[in-house]
């Protein structure tokens, strides 16, 4: 008796323990952030473009610019790819083809971004012969692509197919009970793994060195050479300027932040999601 | 075996005349043979064990056997002297003809409302008077207009179990349909909700004819006219429920019925 309670007090120690550090990881990475950044962070930053090197002041509102519209563009590349894979291998996926999607699905979803940006080099840069915010989205729209998949095939087949034997004897088309009855249902689960491919990819900086390139100004052309809020972090952090250092921390700041806000976005429309 | 119920097969024309049944479920012969008249406005209840094939045959009334790969039918279905399974018949209107209530209640997840005018809505009605017409008379004739009226925009899925399962059927009323096929539709409810459900089934009856497969012996001889009992995938045994129930012709009826086994 003592001797199994002994135990179970043990093993919720080392539970706890460990749940400590797993989620103590986290905030010490933000907290250490908010430190180092927060003292960096004021209008000028957020609204203004780049000084020259060696003149201090400035900000990073092109890379902010420009990381929404990358990060969009990628999100109206992968969408509608993801989704509808996702409800073919949901609703029709039991062959051999549904097989080798979902497995290729998986491997995609372990493939180095590095060498996505590559790909989307070799692509879609090389051959114009200059960088472009476009070759960024395409390799950020890959990267997203197995988050929607899965997930968005996960969404729809959580919706009980009861309610779509429900909708069948109602004399609908399979068509008419996957778009009126089955999506709706899985719409909030949908949107969550949305949400999380874009908080995963707004996070990524590897695709864009010789995707998006950077930009010290101003560029809202999608088909020239963008800059980017992780890439300028990455740049000024690597830099030898101690201003840019700064900014480099204000910047991880505020790229942190929306991360932390994407993911709060898709808790809260997970919890309102069908049950 | 009894095919027909010899007495009142010359006064009523059947409703439903199925012949020679067949259901595999890939290699498994889930159902032998089976042969039933259904007369219009009665209640015909499918007894039987379970895997006995008697909810097989129920859904077989209304084509959702197509929807599963592997599943092959065959035998004639008449609904109205027409055989559903004709190659030159739309599933679809079939199912428009012959509604299906399930074993669990599975209201879609939106309003009340719109789950009721979801089949109006379907067969092309858009008038917003005449769906709220509808939704009104569907739902009184279900019971359960007065619990929900002043929350016809509310979620369907915060209504009770015994609520949700008479949305699903206001939702099959609301097409009109002339047949209502039920799958053992008050085996996940509690005794004040199937009671409910049992009176509804009574009161349905007089506009639409009622197969329902049950479980409880009791409730098939409190509420159906007809009875038929299934076992092993066959159709053993058909009659009035009162023949069925008190002097059936075969032993393994009788056997069933006084629970000797199920």
């Amino acid at each position: 008796m003592a001797g199994r309670r002994l135990k179970s007090a043990f093993g919720v120690v080392v539970a706890a323990t460990c749940s400590g550090i797993a989620a103590s990881t986290l905030l010490i990475i933000f907290g250490y952030v908010v430190v180092q950044g927060i003292s960096a962070i004021n209008l000028p930053f957020l609204l203004e473009v780049p000084r020259p090197v060696g003149v201090t002041g400035g900000g990073v509102a092109n890379g902010i610019v420009g990381s929404l519209l990358i990060v969009g563009i990628a999100g109206i590349l992968a969408t509608p790819v993801g989704v509808l894979t996702g409800i073919f291998l949901a609703l029709f996926g039991r062959g051999a083809l549904a097989e080798g999607i979902r497995f290729l699905a998986d491997v995609l979803a372990g493939v180095p971004s590095i060498a996505i940006g590559l790909f989307a080099y070799t692509l879609f840069v090389a051959p114009f012969r200059h960088f472009s915010g476009l070759s960024a989205s395409v390799a950020f729209a890959i990267l997203m692509l197995p988050i929607i998949i899965r997930t968005a095939e996960e969404a729809i087949r959580s919706v009980p197919s009861t309610v779509r034997e429900g909708a069948l004897a109602l004399g609908m088309s399979v068509y008419s009970a996957t778009v009126k009855v089955i999506l709706p249902a899985a719409r909030p689960a949908i949107v969550t793994g949305l949400l999380l491919a874009i908080a995963r990819v707004t996070g990524e900086t590897a695709p864009l060195l010789f995707t998006a390139f950077g930009s010290q100004f101003w560029e809202l052309n999608p088909n020239n050479p963008m800059a980017e809020l992780a890439l300028q972090v990455f740049t000024y952090a690597i830099s030898p300027y101690d201003d840019w250092h700064r900014q480099a921390w204000a910047g991880a700041l505020v790229l942190i932040s929306v991360v932390f806000l994407i993911n709060f976005f898709a808790r809260f429309a997970l919890r309102t999601r069908f049950s | 075996m009894i095919r027909v119920i010899e007495r009142d097969a010359p006064v009523i024309p059947a409703k439903m005349d199925i012949e020679d049944l067949n259901v595999y479920y890939g290699r498994f012969h889930a159902l032998k043979d089976a042969s039933l008249r259904v007369l219009p406005h009665k209640v015909t209840a499918l007894i039987g064990p379970s895997g006995c094939g008697k909810s097989t045959f129920l859904r077989a009334l209304n084509r959702m056997h197509d929807l599963m790969d592997g599943t092959h039918v065959s035998g004639t279905v008449k609904l109205d002297g027409v055989d559903i399974y004709a190659p030159d018949v739309d599933p679809v209107q079939i199912r428009h003809r012959i509604g299906m209530v399930f074993q669990r209640p599975n209201p879609f997840p939106q309003s009340i409302y719109e789950n009721v005018v979801y089949g109006p809505k379907l067969y092309g009605e858009r008038d917003a008077n005449k769906l709220k017409a509808i939704c009104e008379a569907s739902l009184r004739q279900a019971f359960l207009w007065d619990e929900v009226k002043d929350r016809l925009d509310r979620s369907a899925l915060v209504l009770s179990g015994g609520q949700q399962q008479r949305l699903c059927i206001a939702r099959v009323i609301a097409v009109k349909p002339q047949v209502i096929v039920m799958d053992e539709p008050a085996s996940a409810l509690d005794p004040i909700a199937t009671s409910k459900i049992e009176d509804l089934i009574g009161e349905l009856k007089k506009e639409y004819t009622v197969v329902i497969v049950t479980h409880s012996m009791q409730q098939a001889a409190r509420l159906s006219d007809f009875t038929s009992f299934f076992l092993l995938g066959e159709l053993i045994e058909a009659g009035t429920t009162s023949e069925i129930f008190t002097r059936p012709k075969d032993k393994r009826t009788e056997d069933y019925i006084t629970g000797r086994y199920g």
